[in-house]
């Protein structure tokens, strides 16, 4: 009798394992993703506002010390900066025939001068993979001066390395045009300012405002 | 001459500079600017167009800077990609 009694409650409990298992084995692996998610909220992640806003004045000045004070402005002033394409028949400057914008750690955007038809989007980054305080990303005017210092010395290089989509794919098609349409008041206002002031314009090779496209109303 | 180099988190750091014409200075130069090309860095030195236009110039090797640059500037290399967001 003890015997069986003995025989039956083994029984049970190995029966009472196995059915509690698989719910056992799933309770803990979610405890232990809860923990680690725990463990990676808590921990420092190294980004630190203040450093990066320091960082970013920092790109900010060596982008000013690099390109034309025109260039310079325009960043100021609105946000992204325009590289005459050098491949055309025109040549790079002031008869070139397309043009690049370029923003801030988003694809470089092809047009045409004349008509502010959009060309291409060149996806192309400049990732640190040193990663110092772990994060690989350029501040903001040093992907820019990165992207101006390869597109000024070796357009074919860089956008032999870029992925080139069309339009749209990433940068919204109508906030272009509206850039182009804001870069073109922009010039006007400054080559009506500088005539007013009768001052010369620095980097008068590029003085011409974007031909047509300012909007017509 | 400064050798600088953009740095994620903090802007440019200096990371050599010297007199290209001091021959001790010069090769101080050149095995920074090495070590940064070896790290597969790009390395550009600001110039100026004949037309007074800013622009730069890629440069593979200390031999190929100009002798009065007064920077070269070391970015890491393009890679194509961007993140997908929208603008």
């Amino acid at each position: 009798m003890g015997l069986a009694l003995g025989t039956a409650t083994v029984v049970l409990i190995v029966l009472l394992w196995e059915l509690a298992r698989p719910t056992m084995k799933r309770t803990l692996a979610s405890t232990r993703e809860l923990w680690a998610a725990h463990s990676r909220a808590g921990a420092p992640s190294g980004y630190d506002p203040g450093r990066e806003r320091r960082a970013e004045q920092r790109a900010r000045a060596l982008l000013r010390s690099c390109v034309d004070e025109r260039d310079w402005a325009m960043y100021r002033d609105l946000g992204f900066l325009r590289v005459w394409g050098g491949m055309g028949e025109g040549g790079r400057g002031a008869d070139a025939s397309y043009a690049y914008l370029i923003y801030p750690h988003k694809p470089i955007v092809a047009y045409m001068c004349a008509t502010g038809e959009l060309l291409n989007e060149y996806c192309v980054a400049f990732p640190d993979h040193s990663k110092p305080y772990g994060s690989a990303r350029l501040p903001d005017s040093d992907d820019v001066l990165a992207k101006w210092m390869a597109l000024t010395a070796d357009e074919r290089r860089l956008v032999g390395e870029a992925n080139m989509h069309l339009p749209g794919r990433q940068v919204d098609p109508d906030r272009v045009r509206r850039d182009l349409a804001r870069l073109a008041r922009w010039e006007l206002e400054r080559a009506r300012t500088h005539a007013s002031a009768r001052t010369p314009v620095a980097g008068a090779g590029d003085s011409r405002p974007d031909r047509g496209i300012l909007p017509a109303a | 001459m400064k050798l600088l180099r953009m740095k994620p988190g903090h802007g440019e750091i200096v990371l050599a500079e010297g007199d290209v014409d001091v021959p001790e200075q010069e090769r101080e130069l050149i095995e920074a600017f090495r070590r940064e090309l070896d790290a597969g860095m790009w390395a550009a030195v600001p110039t100026a167009s004949p037309a007074g236009r800013r622009e730069a110039e890629l440069v593979k090797s200390f031999d190929e800077v100009p002798r009065d640059a007064e920077r070269v500037i070391f970015f890491p290399r393009a890679a194509g990609g961007a993140p997908a967001s929208k603008l």
